[in-house]
């Protein structure tokens, strides 16, 4: 009897799913169904009306609000208790008033700087001329901001404000500068044919790399050891003759390594090989000059730096001279590279940003890495908690941490009052574990638990220490709940069990 | 405080009231991070020049101090007209605490 259910539920499902086969409506004709349609409505629980629903219940019974009433078992009032997410918050830290999450993901945007806001507002509001009209006085005092925000930007990586091209961000950087320089090779005739790029390297650099692989470039990625760092001997063996551009990131974004620009800046001018460097995540942050690390072509994105979204930059050497084929054709605007209007009030935001970070960088940086300091120390008092990533060659504002018996997603769950996240956003959609930790050589467990969290110029101590308190909590409750974790407990090495399959 | 000792007039006075009207203005701002990004920045920027003697220098720095301040009459307007629930952290300080001391409070769902 008890094989008969099943059966009939397998049979009702192959039905369902071929609705729309005239098999399956000959089949159907003249049968009775045993399965009715659920209404969408009734299927979903709405968390509120049933919390409301248990506190009226729990009233008419015991007479008490739920809030006066405490339970014997936890000793925490019953109002907590009938909370979908009371276990987890279990002796978590008291929230009241806010309900706003802490924004500790500064990897994936920072907020903008109030000084930021305001130099762009008058662009938004009466300066609203075309930065590229030269007949008349709305185009020369919007060209006169536009031309100030590029000194700012210039001077903060040393390069000469002429060679700084405003883009749509540090993706559209990044795809100029490779396809442009390849493209440019390939039409003048050249047999420079092949690029070298690292496997961390941002989804838009190996994106754009996979794309001319399909226009007959040939591709190295190389690979990284345990920390992080690209090896200079591996990048060195890798160049060819017709090698035409190495693209190597300055900062990563998920683990914050420092590669070795200098050194590669070095090895790519000797071997007369472009150098292009994704520095989102290291401009304005830590100290950078393109002409000390010999750096040809350079992405700056504005919404890493306190600036405004939909603007970056690229930083293109003209002495010796860097040549690219513009994906944009128009109107000749940013030397013909970038064609299009300018966006005055964002560019000069991003200037006024970049001058900030120039100025504050050694204040700021103190701070990020006391904080900084803080957390990790913190963090890695857990017990089975590793840093991913250089201890040594690190941004302290990017701090990455594997969880061990934790999954990462679940964690992110529990910690809903923190705005964090497991990887870059652009694939914080999937659940597949990141490619980064997995180019690290962590195991599909260990980049599964791994969380990344940002600090920048507007955190505060205060949000570090309840950020170190929650996470120690959840984590632990967690651990509690895992099966995994028992076993490690009682001293079994989980590699060493044999998991039968049903 | 040398700044006392640098003579010219009431340049002391006015430090301080700047100092002052800097810190006032700072708690305006609605966003609790810049609000005491403001506050911890103010300071620590007349900390550090607390010795300063040069009245050239000090008068720069004034200047720079009263620009800075024309910002932040602007900006904390703007921060005003969008504020948004307070974060978790600010609770305890600032925010209205519900129930009794010591106890939980339930998270809201936040959108989205």
């Amino acid at each position: 009897m008890s094989y008969i259910a099943p059966r009939v539920a397998r049979h009702a499902l192959r039905i369902g799913s071929r609705r729309f086969a005239p098999r399956a409506i000959s089949n159907c004709n003249g049968r009775r169904s045993y399965v009715s349609e659920t209404k969408p409505s009734s299927a979903t629980v709405n968390i509120e009306a049933a919390i409301k629903a248990d506190q009226k219940a729990f009233l008419s019974e015991t007479g008490k609000r739920p809030q006066d009433a405490t339970m014997s078992t936890t000793g925490m009032n019953a109002e907590t208790m009938m909370s979908p997410s009371a276990g987890i918050l279990k002796q978590a830290t008291i929230l009241d008033g806010g309900s706003r999450p802490i924004y500790l993901d500064m990897q994936a945007t920072t907020p903008m700087d109030p000084r930021v806001l305001d130099s762009m507002l008058p662009f938004m509001t009466s300066l609203y001329g075309n930065p590229h009209s030269r007949t008349h006085a709305y185009g020369w005092e919007t060209e006169k901001a536009v031309e100030d925000a590029r000194a700012h930007i210039a001077s903060l990586i040393g390069a000469d404000p002429k060679e700084i091209i405003f883009t749509s961000g540090a993706t559209e950087s990044n795809n100029m500068s490779i396809k442009g320089v390849t493209r440019f090779f390939k039409r003048s005739g050249s047999k420079k044919n092949h690029i070298i790029t690292s496997q961390i390297e941002h989804k838009c650099v190996l994106e754009s790399c996979r794309h001319l692989q399909d226009e007959g470039f040939q591709v190295t990625y190389l690979p990284v050891q345990n920390n992080g760092l690209i090896d200079m001997a591996q990048l060195e063996a890798a160049i060819r003759p017709e090698t035409a551009i190495v693209s190597i990131m300055t900062v990563n974004n998920e683990i914050g390594v420092i590669q070795p620009i200098d050194e590669i800046g070095k090895l790519c001018r000797s071997k007369k090989v472009f150098f292009h460097t994704d520095a989102a995540q290291a401009v304005g942050k830590i100290p950078m000059d393109v002409n000390k690390s010999n750096i040809d072509l350079m992405s700056i994105s504005g919404h890493k730096i306190y600036g405004p979204k939909g603007i970056g930059a690229c930083y293109v050497r003209r002495r010796p001279r860097v040549r690219l084929d513009p994906i944009i054709s128009g109107g000749g605007q940013e030397r013909g590279l970038r064609s299009g209007t300018l966006a005055p009030p964002l560019a000069v935001g991003m200037g006024e940003a970049a001058r900030i970070c120039k100025e504050e960088m050694e204040y700021d940086s103190k701070r990020i890495t006391t904080l900084s300091n803080r957390l990790v120390e913190g963090l890695l008092a857990l017990e089975h908690t590793t840093l991913n990533g250089d201890r040594e060659r690190h941004y302290p504002g990017c701090v990455n941490v594997s969880f061990a018996y934790v999954e990462g997603e679940s964690l992110l769950m529990a910690l809903k009052d923190i705005a964090l996240s497991s990887g870059s956003a652009c694939t914080s959609a999937s659940l597949e574990p990141s490619y980064v930790l997995r180019a690290l050589g962590s195991s599909d467990e260990s980049a599964h638990s791994s969380i990344r969290f940002g600090i920048g110029r507007f955190t505060t101590e205060q949000e570090i220490d309840y950020v170190l308190k929650a996470v120690k909590d959840r984590v632990t409750f967690l651990r509690e709940l895992s099966p995994l974790w028992e076993l490690v407990q009682e001293g079994i090495d989980l590699n060493t069990i044999e998991w039968s399959q049903h | 405080m040398s700044l006392t000792q640098a003579g010219k007039g009431d340049m002391p006075y006015q430090v301080r009231s700047l100092y002052r009207s800097l810190l006032r203005q700072g708690h305006q701002f609605a966003a609790y991070n810049v609000r005491e990004y403001a506050k911890r920045r103010t300071r620590d920027a007349f900390r550090e020049h607390n010795n300063e003697t040069d009245d050239r220098k000090i008068q720069d720095l004034m200047q720079k101090g009263l620009k800075e301040l024309q910002m932040m009459k602007r900006q904390t307007v703007i921060s005003q007209f969008f504020q948004l629930d307070r974060l978790v952290v600010e609770g305890g300080k600032t925010g209205k605490q519900k129930g009794g001391e010591g106890d939980i409070a339930r998270v809201r769902e936040t959108q989205g």
